[in-house]
């Protein structure tokens, strides 16, 4: 009975201290003890795979694909995502010059999205306030970040700030990619707003809200 | 007459019957604290090709999930970003930095960075980010302070009692939508989480779905 609970004791400690304890940090790769159909031999996104010459799962379209997406509604109209139109270009129909205006209807909803949405993607260089003091500029690590209160870029066309976020410019990079063409335009949209909130006067009030202001 | 048994093996049966008890509650014990996801998947810590760092990007910098992770809101699939998001700030910020070498050079060649996938729930279940983070489920129930981490471990099981656990009673989760990817958030108090969480559940529809073929198919 000695020898009997003396191996049990050493071999509880033995698997206690091979195994470890549970949420331990460890480098291995998780063990499956029960393998059932935990991993299956089917595509999953971002993962590698011999099957494709490049070996990865997610592949990219072929140039010049053309997106099968449900078209884009704008006012009553459905814009499909091969169409030359000012929505997905930033650009007049037909021309080079840049649209004047959003196409999308400013509501309240835009705006709110386009705040959400700047808050993410332009906060971090341009800023909250749209100043160019953003974290990457506070921190010393970009040298030139643009203040989006310039005059310059409060002239410029509503066209061409899509076309900026959607293509880069400088050093900025291309967002294009990561925002959606609907919430650029609440992007361009809430930068508006921005830029009024700077330049815009006591007039531009309505007269019942004037006497709330703090002068 | 001598005794063919010795006088201790009337003890023997009592010896076997306390030996093979211990035994196998030494063995149910092990099966019950080892053999789950809590021991197997939590904690998990992989070595990963570039030394990236969330508590530096999210933590610090205060940088919004969804500044890399877009496809979470849209997608099942939680992306990993595009190099070429690395390189919005890396083409400027510590561009020379041999920590980012491996950055660069997929960004130029379009060679995937070899991440190593962490959080993975098997095959036969279909998670879907985008339903839980539009409904106030926040990156934090499921992943941790992922904020405070320089490198990204397991931090919850991933065990389906684990998921059960919000699923029979969601409402103790649910956040304002605007603090979803805010990890360190809290309300201010038990009565007001429950407050907040039964309008929620009633407002945006939010089914306690306990059925199989919710997430197994």
């Amino acid at each position: 009975m000695r020898y009997f609970l003396l191996i049990f004791v050493v071999g509880v400690l033995a698997v206690t201290g091979i195994a470890g304890r549970r949420g331990a940090h460890s480098r291995n790769t998780p063990l499956q003890i029960f393998a059932d159909m935990k991993r299956q031999s089917k595509l999953r996104p971002q993962t590698p795979n011999a099957f494709f010459a490049s070996g990865v799962s997610s592949q990219l379209p072929v140039p010049g694909t053309i997106a099968h997406l449900p078209g884009l509604q704008v006012g009553d109209q459905v814009i499909p995502p091969y169409q030359d139109a000012p929505v997905l270009t930033g650009l007049e129909t037909g021309s080079t010059n840049y649209v004047q205006n959003n196409p999308l209807p400013v509501t309240a909803v835009l705006l709110k999205r386009g705040q959400e949405r700047f808050n993410i993607y332009c906060a971090p260089c341009h800023g909250q306030t749209g100043e160019g003091n953003g974290i990457t500029k506070k921190i010393g690590a970009m040298g030139v970040v643009a203040n989006l209160h310039d005059k310059r870029i409060v002239e410029l066309p509503d066209g061409e700030i899509y076309h900026t976020i959607t293509y880069g410019k400088n050093l900025m990079g291309p967002y294009g990619p990561n925002v959606p063409v609907p919430d650029r335009w609440a992007i361009v949209a809430y930068l508006r707003t921005l830029q009024l909130s700077q330049l815009g006067l006591v007039q531009d009030v309505p007269q019942p809200l004037q006497g709330a202001l703090k002068k | 007459m001598s005794a063919i048994f010795p006088k201790w093996t009337n003890r023997l049966p009592l010896m076997i019957i306390c030996g093979l008890l211990l035994t196998g509650s030494a063995v149910i014990a092990g099966v019950w604290y080892y053999f789950t996801p809590e021991y197997t998947r939590a904690g998990y810590q992989p070595v990963q090709p570039v030394a990236f760092s969330h508590n530096i990007h999210a933590g610090q910098l205060g940088m919004d999930c969804r500044y890399c992770h877009t496809g979470v809101e849209k997608s099942w699939f939680s992306n990993i970003p595009a190099s070429s998001t690395c390189m919005n700030c890396h083409n400027q910020v510590l561009k020379d930095d041999p920590k980012l070498a491996l950055v660069r050079e997929s960004a130029a060649s379009g060679k995937p960075i070899p991440w190593v996938q962490i959080h993975r729930v098997p095959d036969f279940v279909y998670f879907n980010h985008s339903v839980h983070v539009n409904r106030g489920v926040s990156c934090v129930e499921c992943h941790g302070r992922i904020d405070q981490m320089d490198e990204v471990y397991h931090a919850k099981s991933f065990s389906m009692s684990f998921c059960l656990e919000c699923h029979r009673n969601p409402a103790a989760k649910l956040r304002p939508l605007e603090k979803i990817t805010d990890l360190g958030w809290k309300q201010p108090s038990v009565e007001a989480q429950h407050a907040f969480g039964t309008q929620a559940l009633e407002h945006w529809k939010v089914e306690s779905l306990q059925n199989c073929s919710a997430c197994h198919r």
